[in-house]
């Protein structure tokens, strides 16, 4: 019995409208954030802007290095987690057997993914940087984020394994195929658009990470382009963090075209993964 | 390697946290309640918000305001907790000095407003998928009844999924802990037992990315950050460990 001193319509739609008020609290800061960025940094957006070095102690000049210095641990990341992430989806998704192991792997996996990313950080300085020697540099940053997004990549690649129907394996298998044949031409061919998609937004999170490249790579102000993977570089968000808090008397607008920079570098990557997943799905014939 | 030197219980409850003093105090007690506080605060925020907003998206909306609001929650994921934490600095912080006569807008307050930014796209997505995941049928039946649309999901949506939401929450929470950037940009990094809300405070994750730069490789102080790191670690851990098996209990039905 649903007893309510209000007439049940009306009380619908009392609370449909706050549910609604709540959900724009949420969605127009978000919008404001977003144009406040672009309006204020595109003054400062120019093609001088990305591809000059800063000047003055970063309180004039371009982006160049960091912008460089972002893309190389992006890319350097691809590198080291997206073998290795496909190579650990494949086994948890085709091979492995449902048991206690499994069982602890995908916990391990699911918690991995939460662990915060100073933590990374953490893990990244006293592995590669101390330990294995590397000092701060692009490599040591590379490898942490990487280690930082193989969770995020080993859960997307192995969604889309198991989102290929059953079907495809065994037709393959009753005409004569191994077990690795199967996986490389009838399942990955499937499964490669969601695993291109998750891998995607896992390194646009990576490019916009300060926390675990902080202690890795990062070089406060260094107005030359990273010789080699074992030198130290300037990244975007790391360069925003250093103008808006360690350097006095920065003009803000330079603040905002880094921040501009950043974001939309990210909603870009986002965008091509949107795009990639929404096509191949549209494609999907089963 | 760092417990040679303090014992836990002084490590954890110690109440001073000065570890360049001689000899150094490393107690991480007010870092402790530091990230308590800000995480409360975040979570009293963005949870109530977060449920509702997943709700409306999930099952009131019509369609084309379903993408469109869904588009900017997950915009609202894709922004770097650098660049929200720039954006709390330059707009928020002198907004809440001013709006509550602070002598400093760098306050747990502020710090917990952006963190629930934060939160909150977590919290809406994975609560909207646990909310997709009840059966139609469930629904219909309850409609059937003649219950209201908001009745059905009071009594029939909500219950059936509240295993996803708890988790949905577990998770949020779990993000709020580990944000670093954006709360050491905002919430003042003052290393004392916090009073109030409108106080500076100093979370964990803080600590360990604005002094691990400056410090001596191999000294205490740098154990200690890295002691820090593993309470960090080992209290995400057992969040994510609650939600994880909050999703999977469910799973037995």
């Amino acid at each position: 019995m649903i007893k309510s001193w209000l007439n049940p319509k009306l009380q619908e739609k009392i609370v449909f409208a706050s549910l609604f008020l709540s959900t724009l609290i949420i969605v127009i800061p978000v919008i404001l954030v977003v144009a406040v960025i672009v309006a204020r940094g595109s003054s400062v957006l120019s093609f001088e802007f990305l591809t000059s070095m800063p000047r003055m102690g970063m309180k004039a000049g371009g982006i160049f290095p960091a912008i460089v210095g972002t893309f190389y641990l992006v890319v350097g990341t691809l590198i080291f987690a997206l073998p290795v992430g496909i190579f650990c989806a494949i086994y948890l998704s085709e091979y492995s057997k449902r048991n206690l192991l499994t069982r602890v792997i995908e916990l391990a996996i699911v918690n991995l993914a939460g662990v915060p990313s100073v933590v990374y950080g953490l893990f990244g300085l006293g592995l590669f940087v101390v330990f294995l020697k590397m000092g701060a540099s692009i490599l040591a940053g590379s490898l942490t984020l990487a280690v930082m997004v193989l969770p995020v990549i080993i859960t997307a690649s192995r969604e889309a394994l198991q989102s290929v129907p059953k079907s495809f394996r065994e037709v393959s298998y009753s005409l004569g195929a191994t077990r690795w044949q199967t996986i490389r031409h009838a399942v990955l061919p499937h499964a490669l658009p969601g695993i291109l998609t998750g891998t995607i937004l896992s390194l646009s999170r990576a490019a916009g990470e300060t926390a675990p490249i902080l202690f890795t790579v990062a070089a406060f102000y260094l107005p030359r382009l990273p010789q080699s993977i074992f030198d130290q570089a300037m990244a975007l968000p790391y360069h925003l963090y250093v103008l808006s808090t360690q350097v006095p008397n920065v003009r803000l607008e330079l603040q905002y075209g880094t921040a501009l920079v950043l974001v939309g570098l990210i909603v870009m990557t986002n965008l091509v993964a949107v795009v990639i997943r929404s096509y191949f799905r549209s494609r999907k014939q089963w | 390697m760092l417990f040679k030197y303090i014992g836990v219980f002084d490590f954890l409850l110690g109440a001073r946290w000065y570890p360049i003093s001689e000899p150094p105090r490393l107690g991480i007690l007010p870092l402790i309640l530091g990230s308590l506080w800000v995480t409360v605060g975040a979570t009293v925020i963005s949870v109530p918000l977060g449920i509702a907003c997943a709700i409306y998206i999930g099952e009131i909306a019509p369609n084309w305001l379903k993408e469109i609001l869904k588009a900017g929650v997950e915009l609202l994921a894709a922004i770097p907790s650098i660049v929200l934490g720039f954006i709390g600095l330059v707009t928020l912080v002198p907004l809440v000095k001013k709006l509550f006569g602070l002598p400093t807008g760098l306050t747990a307050f502020s710090g917990s407003l952006v963190l629930a930014f934060m939160a909150m796209p977590t919290i809406v997505s994975i609560m909207e998928d646990a909310l997709n995941t009840v059966p139609k049928s469930y629904r219909e039946g309850s409609i059937a009844m003649g219950a209201t649309k908001w009745q059905t999901i009071r009594r029939i949506v909500l219950p059936s999924a509240a295993s996803g939401i708890i988790a949905a929450i577990m998770l949020g929470i779990g993000r709020v802990v580990g944000e670093t950037m954006a709360v050491m940009m905002i919430t003042g990094n003052a290393a004392i037992i916090p009073k109030s809300f409108f106080q500076p405070v100093r979370t964990m994750t803080a600590t360990i990315a604005a002094e691990m730069g400056e410090t001596v490789q191999g000294s205490e102080h740098y154990f200690a950050l890295f002691a820090i790191g593993i309470v960090l670690f080992a209290i995400t851990f057992a969040i994510n460990l609650m939600a994880d098996l909050s999703l999977h209990g469910k799973k037995g039905h």
